[in-house]
């Protein structure tokens, strides 16, 4: 199968880097499924979950709070905004972020930054719930 | 001739001081790992970035391009942000910051400039008070925070934006000091406002698609990229306060383990010198009876 180079960065560290398949990406309009020879591209993310295959058997997810995907020729890099792997991933994370963003709306002033973060609250809430769902089944 | 007591009171006192140093050097030695890993952790994400940026910018053209690039079309008034360490002792890292600053300042100004300037740190503020006193608009302190990230430099940025937003100035610069390894930290001056896109970095001629619109990926991207500008030149300016800081404090106890011994052969050729007198007048006044 045909596969490209990928690397998912966040301000801290570089958490992937390599070959994949296939990689899905949480675009804030709706998810999508990024193969080899994809065109050009400049996508925001939302808070979810970066699923990549390194092959037909194997993949990893991440959790992604949000980020810029950029997709050009030859590759696939993804600047998150936070990342980590799934395993470090909980309720109690996640809830931690919705307070974090919640405190950041009461204090801001800005009316764009605002309507921003009111945005992000929302996205993070869903993808709550989606985590919650995923937990049970 | 110091007398044998001062000699051995002042080869006390240096003995105190070099411990003290040799403490300070193991600290800093410490601290530098973690300030090292933590820099160097920070790059690829900056450098990405950059690229991304570059790739995005020689994409748009000319009118639409936000002011975060295009700049306010005039270049009257300079902000400097001069970023130092919040405390001393560590050799000249300090210094060479602040005087890549003021030569700016002093270039600027010599072609009618306003100059406005922000300081980061206590250190770089107390170097400049003296020559630009009037034109210092901010002291950003750090001193409480043990460990510098995201949210300092966040804060700082969205300092820098309101002030671009109110037409405070036309052009940002920061001054940090790049960590190249434990003995040289390089002072460097970088323009945030407008960006500088890096040149000769291979851009490719494909057209995006752009998921949402392209103004307002920028819109998200541009000030996000000045943040992390700033987390850059924090981090890089924390691991060389740290480097600078060992080996100056290396140097210093290196420098007090020769006064000591220089003080030591002192001492020992006085006491010598001392009992042979002593025995001359035993021996001679024997000698007289």
């Amino acid at each position: 199968m045909a596969t490209f180079k990928f690397e998912l960065v966040s301000p801290e560290r570089i958490l992937f880097s390599g070959d994949v398949v296939s990689v899905i990406v949480p675009s804030v309009e709706g998810e999508m499924t990024i193969l080899a020879g994809h065109a050009p591209l400049v996508a925001v993310l939302k808070p979810g979950i970066v699923m990549l295959q390194t092959d037909a058997n194997n993949g990893k997810e991440f959790y992604v709070s949000g980020g810029l995907a950029e997709v050009n020729a030859a590759s696939l890099t993804i600047l998150a905004e936070q990342a980590r792997f799934i395993e470090d991933v909980n309720l109690s994370v996640l809830d931690q972020e919705i307070v974090t963003a919640e405190t950041r709306l009461a204090g801001s002033q800005d009316e764009a930054e605002q309507k921003r973060i009111a945005e992000q609250l929302v996205q993070l809430r869903e993808f709550r719930g989606v985590f919650e769902d995923r937990k049970a089944a | 001739m110091p007398s044998l007591k001062d000699l051995r009171n002042r080869i006390a006192s240096v003995k105190a001081t070099q411990k003290i140093t040799k403490a300070m050097q193991m600290v800093a030695a410490a601290k530098l790992r973690r300030a090292q890993s933590a820099a160097e952790a920070a790059r690829p994400y900056a450098e990405r970035m950059e690229k991304v940026l570059a790739n995005l910018a020689s994409g748009i053209s000319g009118d639409s391009a936000p002011r975060l690039i295009a700049g306010t079309g005039s270049d009257k008034v300079h902000l400097l942000v001069v970023f130092t360490a919040e405390r001393g002792l560590c050799g000249a890292f300090n210094s060479s910051i602040a005087r890549l600053a003021r030569d700016k300042a002093q270039a600027l100004k010599a072609e009618g400039k306003t100059v406005k300037i922000l300081c980061v740190g206590k250190k770089g503020y107390d170097a400049l008070k003296r020559l630009f006193e009037k034109d210092i608009i901010q002291v950003v302190d750090l001193r409480e925070f043990k460990q510098v990230g995201f949210v300092n430099a966040e804060a700082i940025a969205q300092n820098i934006l309101t002030r671009f937003a109110a037409d405070e100035f036309d052009v940002a610069t920061i001054f940090f000091s790049k960590f190249k390894s434990v003995i040289s930290q390089i002072p460097t001056a970088q323009r945030i406002i407008p960006a500088e896109i890096p040149a000769g970095t291979e851009t490719t001629d494909a057209v995006y698609d752009y998921e949402p619109e392209e103004s307002e990926i920028l819109e998200t991207l541009l000030p996000r990229n000045l943040t992390v500008q700033v987390l850059r030149a924090l981090l890089e300016n924390a691991a060389s306060e740290q480097g600078a800081r060992m080996s100056a404090m290396d140097s210093a106890t290196r420098n007090a383990g020769e006064m000591i011994k220089k003080q030591t052969q002192l001492y020992n050729r006085s006491r010598q010198a001392m009992i042979t007198k002593e025995l001359i007048e035993i021996i001679s006044g024997a000698e007289a009876l």
